[in-house]
């Protein structure tokens, strides 16, 4: 039996708020087991981008998209899915932390509970909390509160509370914007731990982060036109991206000339 | 003289000796500082204002609730005197044995049924005696104020005007006055009918209007769509906030009252005699109480749960949960504290309508405690109504002390209602 190496393929992508085009015909395929990078300069649809990976979008009111987006080789945007069902196997992490308000322990139980999680729960929280290389920092503390840890550390929880639902796909939106050169550096590796078992996308501002973590790099730009949609300019293994780009609005964002 | 120099003058004038002002020569600080200062005494003297006016409603409330009065005796109770002892003297065997051969046998036996004359303390069959037999009237009355005042005054003119008669300094609101029902003499009336009319609406009011306003407000924000219908709906909930209340009771009397007589009159579940069957109940009246502060009720819970910041609806989706899931697990937790103080708001209003109540039906001529949602009723405030009507000034003083426990019934609500909203207030 063959493996279907993409995760996701996209055709003809159009996402729009209201009138609005966002992001414009947007064709690329993420490969499973894989991180993969969206970059681009501010305001060019990345977070869009990710955010139709799992339909989350649909919270904005009076969005839609034309085109479609295949997870193992089915349409997301199908009449028949159902989206919650889309987000409980593709998770996604917020730029900002935003733990429930409720004890450590709670927020990744809660998770696995609204799923009908039958067996040990203590030990499903633990194995999430090692998995987001948290357990050690809150093992005396889980019932203290969410909100009560650093913010490295709330975001750590929200990457645990993801995995608790043991979904396929995790989705970042700058998950370390907001944290710390340590506390990101901690994030980076937890990835690169992450990708043996999960497809990771991952949008961020920062191309050395790009670098690093990521295996391969979609780069996202304004398309230029009247309607200043983004769309992704290019797409390929990241080393190439950042050494031998083809398109020269890459080279120059990546070397830092943009602008 | 330039505008600039004119500038630093006025700043060098408005400094106080020992000042050191660091200030540029084109600084109009110290015309912002006066400008903030005036509105700062605007704001503390409105304050004041409301301060004042609430001290002077509860001053006048308290001179009303005590003072001197002038009682007499219909049949004087030296009449009642054994052997040259006065009643106040006498034993309670004494004093039973009077009741039986003043009363009826039939009157006597039922006080013997309602609490044996053994149970009975001696105090307890002394204020017998003195309600049934002695039976005191007000002849006149002073509040408090003047009592403390003027009582030299008070005691040569009752001496002079109402001799033989008791002048006593007494509090209209005491334990028998809210324990003992409605009566024709103000003496022995009481408001326990109406403060369990009052609770008993409550309820009724709150168990209707608190599910379905925060039902309504759940709906509205976190299932409805933003089409033009949706906000209509908005817009009128909003707008039925300010109608007057009198119309919620028309509303109440043609739909609960009249059109639904057989359900609030308790018909239906055969506990009255259709023939007889009337909708004026204590069930409708909390309906329509209910229909009162429903608009509040929706509008508050809704502004608490859009307080709930999206990011918890985010990361609640996020995870795959369904939109119950998040309302029920992320959204009302965290907005609960916020729809209480609402609620509490808006039922703290209700207690205290008048209007809606007497459009419904209240009747002031009851003396038979509400004993289900389908009895006739009365209330605090009809009773306070109906009283401050009467032209005798006793009524007004007994109407003082009613508006003192019904204050009292209103803060003792609300605290319950702050104590639930701090345990469910968020621990995290
Ligand atoms: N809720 C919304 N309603 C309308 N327009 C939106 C909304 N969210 C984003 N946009 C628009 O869509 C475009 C893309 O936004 P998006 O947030 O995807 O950019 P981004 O690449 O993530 O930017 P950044 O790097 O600053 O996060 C922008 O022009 C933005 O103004
Ligand atoms: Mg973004």
């Amino acid at each position: 039996m063959t493996e279907i190496n993409y995760v996701f393929e996209t055709h003809g992508l159009n996402i729009f708020y209201g009138n609005f085009l966002a992001v414009a015909d947007v064709n690329i395929n993420i490969p499973r087991h894989k991180i993969t990078a969206i970059i681009g300069p501010s305001g060019c649809g990345k977070s869009t981008l990710l955010r139709a990976f799992n339909r989350m979008n649909e919270l904005v009111p009076d969005t839609h998209i034309h085109g479609e987006v295949l997870f193992e080789g089915q349409n997301l945007y199908e009449k028949s899915v159902d989206p919650v069902e889309v987000r409980y196997r593709i998770g996604m992490v917020f730029q900002k932390p935003n733990p429930f308000p409720k004890s450590i322990y709670e927020n990744v139980a809660w998770a696995a509970r609204i799923h009908g999680h039958k067996g040990n729960m203590d030990e499903l929280v633990e194995s999430s909390l090692r998995q987001a290389a948290l357990w050690d920092e809150v093992k005396d503390i889980l019932h203290s509160s969410g909100l009560a840890i650093s913010g490295g550390q709330q975001q750590r929880l929200c990457i645990a509370r993801a995995i608790a639902v043991k979904p396929e796909v995790i989705l970042m939106d700058e998950p370390a914007s907001a944290l710390d050169p340590i506390a990101t550096l901690k994030i980076e590796e937890l990835m690169q731990e992450l990708k043996q078992k999960y497809t990771i996308v991952i949008v961020t501002h920062n191309m050395q982060q790009a670098a690093r973590v990521s295996d391969h790099t979609a780069m996202m730009m304004l398309n230029g036109g009247a309607t200043r949609s983004g769309t992704v300019i290019e797409f390929d293994e990241t080393n190439k991206i950042f050494t031998r780009p083809t398109d020269k609005r890459t080279e120059d964002y990546v070397t830092g000339r943009f602008g | 003289m330039t505008a600039k120099e004119n500038r630093k003058k006025r700043i060098e004038s408005s400094m106080r000796p020992g000042d050191t002002v660091l200030y540029s020569p084109l600084s109009n600080l110290s015309a912002r500082n006066r400008l903030g200062r005036t509105w700062q005494l605007v704001f503390l003297s409105s304050t004041i204002i409301g301060i004042l006016a609430l001290t002077a409603l509860l001053l006048n409330i308290l001179d009303r609730s005590f003072g001197y009065v002038v009682l007499h005796a219909k049949v004087d109770p030296a009449t009642f005197a054994v052997d040259g002892l006065p009643l106040e003297e006498q034993t309670k065997d004494q004093l039973v044995s009077l009741l039986e051969t003043e009363l009826s046998s039939g009157a006597f036996n039922k006080l013997n049924n309602e609490k044996s004359f053994e149970e009975r303390s001696r105090a307890e069959v002394y204020a017998l005696v003195i309600e049934r037999l002695v039976k005191y009237e007000v002849e006149e009355t002073w509040p408090l104020f003047e009592s403390i005042t003027n009582s030299g005054e008070i005691k040569a003119y009752a001496a002079q005007e109402y001799p033989g008669d008791k002048l006593t300094f007494i509090s209209w609101l005491t334990a028998d006055f809210i324990s003992r029902p409605q009566s024709s003499e103000a003496v022995t009336a009481g408001i326990r009918t109406a403060i369990l009319g009052s609770l008993w609406t409550i309820l009724i009011t709150i168990l209707f209007a608190f599910p379905m306003g925060v039902g309504a407000a759940i709906y509205l924000e976190e299932y409805a769509a933003d089409n033009w219908m949706n906000r209509v709906i908005r817009t009128n909930i909003n707008n039925l906030a300010g109608v007057p209340s009198i119309i919620y009771g028309i509303l109440g009397l043609a739909i609960f009252v009249r059109v639904l007589e057989k359900l609030t009159s308790g018909a239906v579940f055969g506990l009255v005699d259709p023939t007889t069957a009337n909708g004026r109940t204590i069930l409708s009246a909390g309906l329509t109480l209910g229909l009162l502060v429903l608009p509040v009720i929706i509008i508050n819970a809704q502004e608490a749960i859009r307080a709930v910041p999206q990011s918890l609806r985010k990361a609640s989706y996020g995870l795959g949960a369904t939109r119950w899931q998040t309302v029920w697990s992320h959204v009302l937790p965290n907005a609960l504290p916020g729809i209480l103080t609402g609620t509490i708001l808006a039922i703290s209003r209700a207690i205290g309508e008048t209007a809606p109540l007497v459009v419904v039906g209240a009747s002031t001529a009851i003396s038979m405690d509400p004993s289900s949602p389908f009895s006739k009723f009365t209330a605090l405030p009809i009773q306070i109504y109906q009283w401050t009507a009467r032209p005798q000034e006793e009524w007004r003083h007994l109407a003082a002390a009613a508006i003192v426990v019904l204050l009292a019934l209103l803060l003792s609500l609300n605290a319950a209602a702050i104590f639930l909203r701090n345990r469910f207030a968020r621990k995290y």
